[in-house]
């Protein structure tokens, strides 16, 4: 099929709606490997959006490219978790054995590498995405095996099916887990008892957001309900990309049901005929499975209109893809994102409970959060009043990874201590545990005692652990570098502040900071923690500062003891001169004794 | 008679109407706040942040924060204007401004606003970016080493010439302005120099050809006096804009 004939069904289905601008774009990148300038144009006149448009929101995403990529685009997770476990030099492997630069096609077209954000795989090893693909469990051999592919130009259908397996890894159950209702149940319940009363059980659950925010359920969705509105919006933010978590795909992959049933529940009780769930693009692989549960659902009258018989009861759920954007996990980039546009937060108020999605009061929950609240609707109260504690309520689902010989998701009632998980994932001679991501909070052994609850570590559930052997400096590194590449450069500090505190801590990382940089570092930091235009900004320098504080010495053993120290290095800057001339002699090298 | 709403700007009472924010108010009252992304034309923005003042105990954006009734409010602080100036040195150092060569040096709010916070020097280590010039417009020319991203030229061809000429691309620090053309070049835009996007620019980005240094650096418009008095360039009659 051609671009214009590809583009014109596309656009059709959708009603030309400017909406829909990402989800086109995503199936076009899909389908062509880049965004075609052709297809800029057609869009942009079926949709009514100017090309220019269509170029920022091409440009915002990581996933989405404005000239072609190589036949194997080839994306390696660098996560940390990734990093420790060989993925470093697996990736350089890459790089040199197949004769590219990073994010460069060969000349032949034949292949693109380049690194990407967290994919969501952190229990699985060193992993990578292969045209959209996930493949996990990356050592020498797979790799060697994954270049001969290439070399061979063998089509990814043909290559192993295990290199394609991925598993659930669910290490221990509680409540949520172990549930055994069935399909239809939550709305049967629903249905006998009314929006008052699940609302009311709801409330006494005690039920809180489990995105890490931890805002009370049972309160957003009222207040959205009571906002005045001809459509209200149920959206279930599936795009888990705090590094290090990977619940969410366990959760789609196996309970999808039950998400949707409480999705549907919500609909019902707010009063919604439209909920969205928005997918990270690196779960592109669940997409289909997720088709078919919904398909299921419909067929079975718990989707669609006329639900369970009821006349006033209608509700479906379309799924939307993103492109490779962190900042959509924030709610109003997220609703940014379900529009079509460039995925950058929102100035609250208002909240999305009263202007979301279209301007609608929405209620924007995480996949966990809708798979609890429908469980507390068959359940009671005093279900998930059975576990955890008085301010934090039921089971938390936490997706553990790194020096520990058990990863996986563990579901644990609230208030379970670090020691405890250390202890059950096999992780030992732990130096520290990086709790809820980059933007988290970094423990050191002697905070192992601490919990897992609202009042005291709140978390969408990241725990990375990393050993006595591990540079934690390594660690610090890779979160500057991550939050430099998905800051979305809409406010000063931030834009700028994440590039600066990268070159920061790698001069401190390189040997060739003073004890003034550390003072620096510090001022940014709190700089960028006071004027944020969101979350994002405010929380990137968590790692930093609290492994400054912590952890001093890992700073102050690289340090050069004077007081000021140039931000480049003198000799590394004549490297240009010396590849020119063809020398590398002792001669060519300056001040290197130092 | 409606009852008069008040909040404290620096211990000083600030009258507001219902759906002022910090920002509205204080300048009605004459009352300066540093501010580039804000120009009460248009709707507030908020990226810039050098307008953040201590609302109640957070820092939050003068011009995006509603005013509400009885509020403390600081903003004139050491703290403050420490942080001011910190974000002006990252635009500094964020783009490539070279004050002395500059067509608008003396009538650039954000040299004026970085001499009102007492910048002296860029401080940060630069970024060089590579950024180019787009000379391909008959009456205007784009200098992108400049641009601030304030987004006000985006706004105003989006909200008030209704021609969406500009819109932003990239993301993070390789976020850049874009100009919705088949070539890319602004000559080949709808773009006119009668453009309201054309008068709004608080940096030396957007310019008219033609003419330079026509008003001698020294005789202008903040350099006769500081911008805390005489306000934003965009508001201005011609004469002072250079």
């Amino acid at each position: 099929m051609d671009v214009d004939e590809f583009i014109f069904n596309m656009t059709a289905l959708t009603n030309n709606q400017s909406s829909y601008l990402l989800q086109h774009l995503h199936a076009i990148q899909y389908q062509y490997s880049y965004i075609p300038e052709q297809a800029v144009t057609l869009l942009a006149n079926r949709l009514s959006l100017t090309e220019a448009h269509i170029q920022g929101v091409v440009g915002f995403y990581s996933f989405l490219h404005d000239s072609p990529r190589g036949t194997f685009d080839v994306l390696m997770s660098n996560n940390i978790t990734d990093d420790i476990r060989g993925g470093l030099a697996l990736t350089e492997k890459l790089y040199s054995e197949l004769g590219v630069l990073p994010g460069v096609p060969r000349r032949d077209g034949r292949v693109t590498v380049d690194t990407t954000s967290c994919i969501g795989m952190s229990d699985h090893g060193p992993s990578m995405l292969v045209n959209g693909r996930t493949i996990t469990h990356l050592d020498n051999k797979r790799v060697e095996d994954i270049i001969g592919f290439i070399e061979s130009g063998t089509a990814i259908e043909k290559w192993p099916k295990r290199f394609f397996q991925i598993k659930d890894n669910i290490q221990r159950r509680d409540i949520l887990l172990s549930d055994d209702s069935k399909s239809g149940d939550v709305l049967r319940t629903f249905n006998q008892q009314g929006s008052d009363h699940i609302l009311q059980e709801l409330e006494a659950s005690g039920l809180r957001g489990r995105g890490g925010a931890g805002f009370t359920t049972a309160m957003k969705w009222r207040l959205c309900q009571q906002t005045d509105a001809d459509q209200r919006y149920v959206v279930c933010n599936a795009d888990e990309g705090e590094p290090g978590t990977f619940k969410d795909r366990v959760l789609l992959n196996s309970y999808a049901d039950k998400v949707f049933e409480g999705m549907t529940l919500c609909a019902g009780i707010i009063g919604s005929r439209k909920g969205f769930l928005y997918l990270r693009g690196e779960y592109h692989y669940l997409r289909p499975a997720l088709e078919v549960t919904l398909h299921n659902r419909r067929k079975q009258g718990l989707l669609g209109s006329n639900i369970l018989g009821q006349s006033n009861f209608e509700f479906d759920i379309e799924i939307h893809m993103g492109a490779g954007a962190y900042i959509c996990g924030e709610e109003s980039a997220l609703i940014e994102s379900l529009e079509g546009k460039r995925g950058i937060p929102r100035k609250r108020p208002p909240f999305p409970v009263t202007q979301g999605y279209k301007n609608k009061p929405t209620v924007v929950n995480n996949v966990e959060t809708f798979m609890t609240a429908a469980l507390v609707a068959i359940h009671g109260a005093t279900w998930l009043r059975s576990v955890g504690t008085k301010e934090s309520t039921g089971s938390k689902l936490l997706s553990v990874s790194g020096d520990c010989s058990k990863p996986g998701v563990y579901e644990y009632p609230y208030g379970v201590t670090i020691e405890q998980i250390l202890s059950d994932s096999g992780a030992s001679n732990s130096q520290v545990v990086q709790v809820a991501g980059a933007a988290g909070i970094t423990l050191a052994a002697d905070e192992f005692q601490r919990r897992i609850a609202f009042e005291d570590i709140s978390t969408a559930g990241s725990i990375m652990v990393f050993n006595q052997q591990r540079n934690l400096l390594d660690m610090v590194k890779n979160f500057t570098h991550f939050f430099v590449h998905e800051s979305c450069g809409f406010c000063t500090p931030c834009r700028v502040g994440t590039s600066l505190m990268k070159d920061l801590v790698k001069k401190v990382h390189s040997g060739h900071a003073s004890e003034y940089d550390l003072g620096e570092i510090r001022n940014i930091a709190r700089l960028m923690q006071a004027s944020s235009h969101c979350g994002l900004g405010a929380t990137a320098p968590n790692s930093v500062l609290d492994t400054l504080e912590k952890f001093p010495q890992i700073y102050d053993q690289r340090l050069k003891h004077t007081d000021y120290e140039p931000a480049f290095d003198l000799d590394a800057s004549l490297e240009e001169a010396r590849s020119i001339n063809g020398r590398d002699d002792a001669d060519a090298h300056i001040g290197t004794a130092s | 008679m409606s009852i008069r709403k008040v909040f404290k700007l620096d211990g000083k009472e600030i009258v507001f109407e219902d759906g002022d924010t910090i920002m509205d108010a204080a300048l009605r009252a004459g009352e300066y706040i540093p501010h580039l992304c804000h120009n009460p034309e248009f709707k507030p923005h908020g990226s810039c942040r050098v307008c953040i003042v201590d609302f109640n105990g957070r820092k939050v954006s003068s011009c995006t924060q509603p005013a509400i009734e009885n509020s403390e409010v600081e903003s004139n602080s050491d703290e403050i204007m420490g942080q001011r100036r910190a974000l002006l040195q990252m635009l500094f150092v964020e783009g490539n401004h070279v004050c002395p060569a500059c067509e608008k040096s003396g009538a650039c709010q954000l040299q004026a606003v970085a001499y009102y916070t007492k910048m002296l020097s860029p401080h940060f280590t630069h970024f060089f970016p590579q950024r180019s010039v787009d000379a391909s417009h008959v009456d205007m020319a784009i200098d992108f080493n400049r641009c601030i991203l304030c987004e006000l030229c985006v706004r105003a061809s989006r909200d008030v010439d209704k021609k969406n000429v500009f819109t932003i691309s990239g993301r993070g620090i390789k976020s850049h302005l874009v100009i919705n053309s088949p070539s890319g070049k602004l000559g080949d835009s709808a773009f006119s120099a009668n453009d309201k996007a054309a008068q709004v620019c608080p940096v030396g980005a957007i310019l008219p050809k033609h003419q330079g240094y026509d008003n001698p650096i020294g005789q202008r418009l903040y350099d006769k006096h500081p911008i805390s008095v005489v306000g934003d360039v965009a508001a201005q009659n011609e004469d002072e804009k250079r």
